[in-house]
């Protein structure tokens, strides 16, 4: 079942790939139905998922490359099982919103696109660490192209400089990967969890395989490639960078460096907690002074992510429990915004707040959408953010309580931004006349907003399933690690 | 003292000489010419070993070496004055279209 | 069915925030006002219910009577567990009285004074989910639930301030207030995450017993946890140093600034503190604080309203002001008095606000269409007691309550505290009697300003008196300021006895004769006084404030102790200029100059490693030559050592 899901918009970027180029309305529907049939057959997945129970389930499991004992592997626990309907979930909005964004290569783009959900679910579901870094390697492919050919201005230098940066950063744990792979006979992640604590090169391994995630995450001070090519990607690209691909990195932290090196996590958690928290007030102040709406997001991004990353290495169960819903409530909540930010720049090809204002005056029904996922972000209760932000900073306050009260003061920069930027944009009087002619958003992009607005209702109103299909697995993983919990 | 000392050190300053020549020569036919120096301070050498150690080893490969020599004279030449026809010139500096 | 019949006071409002949300650009604006306000005032119809079954309950059993849970966890991870719980004991009924009540009342003033606004529906949305939220404070049976309520009406505070948002100075006071207030509440927070680590609960019962049982070994984390309760107290009521949101708050239509940011938002920190009572009580150290800090607010806030000239702003201060009496009381351990004075407080202040919003609404409407002057100001006031007798006499009523002048409501509640400061802490009383004076002057100088003397600009001379719709919440309101005394008689004291199993201990006394007769004369003293230096002042309106020729001591009234200036020019310059150097300097040049750096570094060895690589046959041959004497040197050195 989850091959099927993996491997569905792979089957649809080839029926697109052999379309006629004319045929725009035909790529855009296989494209559609290639991602919903993904997200239908997750969703009987998470039907059959067990949350009781800790370990993998629904594996799949065969030989590929059986000289060095390498195989195809995958399956889904309570730490990936929200993370699969996340991405399963988001790949149809992204498609349901391009046709306003994307309008040249039509065929490229959407084979592309579902390239790209295949391997970000590999990615999530790869329970070989070989497959998991040929997932991982190949998931920068469609982005960079993503970026490279329907982004902004400056395309080139962000697709460049994101490619490289993350490429250079997974270098290392190829290596470390192979090392492991090839000393303890091999890249069977259940089995090298049960040898957890059998490396002698512990920390390490724990920095190569750090390095490579924190940079997607981003961790301060590893964000500098995020800023730009959250700005240049196009809207559907910046929504799957910020809320699939940026996931990628907090999940490898949580799957490989917290069960694989339990003992180098602890040791080195104090300086990770000291950067997340850091990241967390940085990129809030940091995004406050951005005049683009994009970039402003992309800094909020960095500051939520920290309180992702502080979240699992406060190493206890509230914290990382905590952070695996901050994940999807990260992608939620942001990857909203850049799809309500580019509405606006599909309206008026410019995302410099300055010459906004009053747009909710003009457009009433967008406005109070981008006002509901403002708040999210900014952690207002009854919404997702907040649940997700108290039970990280709970887990965080039990593993050190000076930090979490530095993290909490993100909760007034927060506000402080979000604010800032909801009134630069939507309140007082518009500052040029070109937004006279603004329509409202159309029920069909309302449409595609709606399911991430109700689910930030959902969780914030009602969390209960979501924290109990993680919890079990949680659980076993830190008290396999040697972390039990606080 | 040994009595192929003397052949095999003419055929080392044969070679150096050669060597220098393709080093610092840029005429093309300079250069090739000191190639056909170092093969034959290369052949000298091997004949004086031959003498020293009574093996016909050492003449056999000098004929090889004669023989491979001869063939590249005739494709090093022809090359030479087809560049020289292209270019005017047969200076090897000039040619550095495949730099990358 | 019991659940239900609990919740759905809060669950009215909401019903009434769903249906105009969706269906209000549809339907007349008669219809959006009274749906909405006929929500609420069944939401008070079964407050009074729950009021009524509460009191048939026995005494002793009322804490735990009406304490519910749904049954569904709003959060369960790991240890940590808040289900969704409510308690209705007879604090919490109280205030839901209140608050369903004059919200009702707002609710009825606003379907006229919101008459015409384009945005008439997303007024009473707004204006429901407030009460919806507020009830959630109110009713939550543990701190995060509570805390969940107390953002939500940050959040309609935000939104109600800033409710003519193409205005930008609307839209900055809401974000004003947002922020100001989030700082309390991460203070908050803190409280919530200590709480949790110290006592493994959230829920009031569990805490209080958690305090009960372990006692000195828990004081040092109690007092730091109502410490930062406290300063989460100080944001949303308006204590200093984070009171300077409210009066800006004034940007709101005046409904809202006296449903919000007067009768019960802004009272939420006492309501809390009275809720957490027994941890308060637990940290003397805190008390102290809380009502040091309280009595200072009071003072400070006093000062600042004898000089505003918005009729608004003086009410604001005003607030501000009685709202340091109520933490004062909380800090002094006198929770029913506080409590008293937050009732009372409401009734009048609400009273107050409408009134002023009728005077507005009467200056904006019935004078010249295009008035350049600004119609809150009081120096293009004057005489409207002719104009507005009705208004005119129940702004009346409310301002003698607020200064304390018997028997009206304000005075029993002030001199309750007031009686208390006396007997447990000079410096605190010195301080409320000194405000009390200013109260008393401020009130009697705006009454001149308004009502008396001739009228100063045409808007005053055209003015017509609101419609029925508004005076008649008017006339309830100033009969509960007469009549709100009787709530807690001294030597009765029905209120404090009602109010004692949810706040302590209450023992009625009779009426302190001298003391009552001091703040009688003070309340009368002040008002002539006020009287007597504003009669004959503004009579055309460039004229100066008579207190101007006080120097300086006027201008720190008047600039608002300058606190505004100061947090200007320190915390919000301080954060523009760390953000932007942040921005532009650390993160551009720094951190993405070095990532750029290393770039360019690569480049800039690949070009000279490139020269290597000219075409230059000969070149080549060189490094080849020495390639071939070095490895044959190497050999022989190598092959010398092994022999």
């Amino acid at each position: 079942m989850l091959s099927t899901i993996t491997f569905l918009p792979l089957i649809g970027a080839l029926i697109v790939v052999v379309l006629p180029r004319a045929a725009g309305r035909a790529m855009r529907s296989v494209a559609m139905l290639a991602s919903l049939a993904a997200f239908l057959v997750s969703l009987l997945a998470l039907a059959g998922f067990d949350m009781s129970q800790a370990g993998y389930q629904l594996v799949e499991s065969q030989q590929w490359i059986p000289q060095y004992n390498i195989g195809y592997k995958v399956g889904v626990d309570g730490i990936s099982i929200w993370l699969l309907m996340l991405t399963t979930l988001l790949f149809p909005i992204v498609i349901a919103a391009s046709p306003g964004a994307i309008h040249t290569r039509e065929k490229e783009y959407y084979a592309l696109m579902l390239l790209m959900e295949t391997a970000t679910l590999g990615v999530f579901l790869a329970l070989d660490m070989f497959l998991f870094y040929v997932f991982w390697e190949f998931a920068l492919v469609p982005m960079y192209f993503i970026i490279g050919v329907w982004g902004g201005e400056r395309r080139v230098y962000a697709s460049v400089k994101f490619f490289i940066y993350t490429m250079a950063g997974s270098a290392l744990m190829l290596v470390a990967i192979l090392f492991m792979g090839v000393t303890a006979g091999t890249f069977d992640l259940e089995r090298l969890a049960a040898q957890n604590s059998l490396w002698s090169a512990n920390t390490l391994l724990f920095l190569a395989f750090a390095i490579a995630f924190v940079i997607k995450v981003p961790l301060f001070p590893f964000h500098s490639w995020l800023p730009d090519a959250h700005t240049e990607a196009p809207t559907p690209g910046s929504v799957i960078l910020a809320a699939v691909l940026l996931k990628m990195g907090a999940y490898g932290l949580i799957r490989f460096n917290l069960s694989l090196f339990p003992e180098a996590s602890r040791q080195l958690a104090p300086l990770m907690i000291a950067l997340a928290v850091i990241g967390i007030l940085y990129g809030a102040i940091v995004a406050f002074a951005q005049s683009d709406a994009k970039r402003l997001i992309a800094y909020s991004s960095v500051s939520h992510m920290g309180y992702i990353v502080l979240g699992i290495f406060s190493l206890n169960q509230l914290g990382v429990q905590g952070a695996l819903l901050q994940m999807i409530n990260h992608g939620l909540s942001t990857g909203g915004l850049f799809m309500i930010v580019g509405y606006l720049y599909e309206r008026r090809h410019t995302r410099e707040m300055a010459r906004f204002g009053g747009v909710w005056a003009k457009m009433p029904l967008y406005g109070a959408l981008a006002l509901i996922l403002v708040l999210s972000s900014v952690g207002l209760p009854a919404l997702n953010g907040f649940v997700g932000e108290f039970v990280i900073l709970q887990g965080a306050f039990q593993a050190n309580q000076l930090w979490a009260a530095f993290a909490a003061l993100g909760m007034v920069l927060s506000a402080v931004y979000l604010l800032t930027f909801y009134q630069k944009i939507f309140l007082g009087e518009s500052r040029d006349p070109a937004n006279d002619t603004l329509t409202d958003i159309d029920w069909r992009e309302a449409l595609a907003v709606a399911p991430l607005i109700a689910l930030c209702f959902v969780i914030g109103l009602y969390s209960l399933p979501f924290f109990s299909a993680m919890s079990a697995s949680v659980n076993s993983l830190l008290g396999a690690a040697g972390m039990v919990m606080r | 003292m040994d009595t192929a000392m003397p052949y095999v050190l003419l055929s080392a300053i044969l070679f150096a000489l050669g060597v220098m020549g393709v080093l610092i020569r840029r005429n093309a036919l300079m250069i090739f010419m000191s190639i056909e120096l170092m093969l034959n301070s290369a052949n000298l050498a091997l004949v004086a070993f031959a003498r020293q150690w009574g093996q016909l080893d050492g003449q056999m490969f000098v004929f090889f070496i004669m023989t491979v020599a001869a063939a590249e004279v005739a494709v090093g030449l022809a090359l030479i004055v087809t560049i020289f026809r292209a270019r005017r010139s047969t200076n090897v500096d000039d040619l550095a279209q495949l730099k990358g | 069915m019991n659940q239900l019949l609990f919740i759905s006071p809060i669950l009215f409002p909401l019903l009434g925030v769903l249906i105009n949300a969706t269906l209000g650009k549809r339907m007349s604006e008669k219809a959006i006002g009274w749906l909405a306000s006929l929500l609420v005032v069944a939401s008070f119809g079964v407050s009074l219910i729950l009021f009524a079954q509460l009191g048939g309950a026995p005494e002793d059993e009322r804490l735990t009577w009406g304490a519910i849970s749904l049954g569904i966890p709003w959060i369960q991870a790991g240890a940590l567990s808040v289900p969704f719980g409510f308690l209705i004991d007879p604090l919490s009924a109280t205030m839901m009285l209140v608050v369903t009540g004059v919200g009702a009342l707002i609710h009825i003033y606003s379907i006229g004074y919101m008459h015409g606004d384009p945005r008439f529906a997303r007024f009473f949305v707004y204006l429901n989910l407030f009460v919806a939220s507020m009830l959630v404070l109110v009713m939550a049976d543990s701190f995060l639930l509570m805390f969940v309520g107390w953002e939500l009406v940050g959040l309609c505070s935000y939104l109600l301030i800033g409710f003519w948002f193409t205005n930008i100075k609307n839209a900055e006071a809401g974000r004003k207030a947002f922020v100001v207030n989030r700082i309390g509440d991460v203070a908050f927070i803190l409280g919530i995450l200590l709480t949790f680590v110290t006592f493994g609960a959230l829920t009031f019962a569990d805490v209080f017993a958690g305090v009960a049982r372990r006692g000195e070994s828990v004081q040092a984390a109690v007092a730091a946890i109502t410490l930062l309760l406290f300063i989460g107290a100080t944001g949303k009521s308006a204590q200093i140093p984070l009171h300077v949101w409210l009066p800006d708050a004034m940007a709101g239509p005046t409904p809202v600034s006296a449903l919000i940011h007067a009768a019960t938002m802004v009272t939420a920190g006492i309501y809390m503190m009275a809720r957490t009572h027994v941890m308060f009580e637990a940290a003397p150290s805190t008390q102290a604080v809380v009502a040091l800090v309280g009595a200072l607010t009071a003072l400070v806030a006093g000062y600042t309203a004898l000089t505003q000239f918005d009729i608004k702003r003086v009410l604001a201060y005003s607030t501000i002001s009685q709202l340091g009496f109520m933490v004062a009381a909380a800090g002094l351990g006198a929770y029913v008095a506080g409590m008293f004075h937050l009732v009372t407080h409401a009734f009048f202040k609400a009273l107050l606000f409408l009134a002023a919003g009728s005077v507005i609404h009467a200056m904006e409407h019935h004078g010249h269409h295009h008035h350049p002057a600004d119609p809150q100001d009081m120096r293009n006031m004057g005489g409207l007691r002719a104009k507005l007798p009705l208004t005119f006499v129940v702004f009346l009523i409310g301002g003698l309550a607020l200064a304390g002048v018997p028997p009206l409501a304000g005075f029993f509640s002030k001199d309750e505290i007031v009686l208390d400061a006396l007997k447990h802490n000079l410096p605190v009383f010195v301080l409320l009697t000194i405000s009390a004076i200013f109260t008393a002057f401020y009130v009697g100088r705006q009454l001149v300003m308004v009502f008396f003397g001739q009228p100063r600009s045409d808007m005053a001379r055209h003015a017509q008196e609101s419609p029925a719709i508004m005076t008649a919440p008017l006339v309830v309101l100033a009969a509960l300021t007469v009549l709100g005394g009787a709530l807690n008689l001294p030597g009765v004291g029905a209120l404090g006895y009602w109010l004692s199993p949810a706040v302590g201990e209450f023992k009625t006394h009779p009426l302190d004769v001298g003391l009552a007769g001091l703040f009688t004369l003070i309340a009368l003293g002040g008002l002539a006084a006020g009287w007597l230096v504003y009669r004959h002042a503004f009579t055309t309106p460039d004229l100066t404030d008579p207190l101007s020729r006080l120097g300086p001591l006027y201008a720190l009234s008047k600039n608002a102790w300058y606190l505004d200036a100061l947090y200007q020019a320190v915390v919000v310059k301080g954060f523009y200029t760390l953000s932007s150097f942040l921005a532009s300097v650390l993160d551009l040049g720094g951190i993405d100059g070095i990532v750029n750096g290393v770039g360019r570094l690569a480049r800039g060895v690949a070009g000279w490693l490139g020269r290597a690589q000219a075409g230059f046959v000969r070149a080549y041959g060189v490094l080849m030559l020495i390639g071939v004497v070095a490895l044959v040197t190497y050999f022989l050195i190598v092959g010398a050592n092994a022999r």
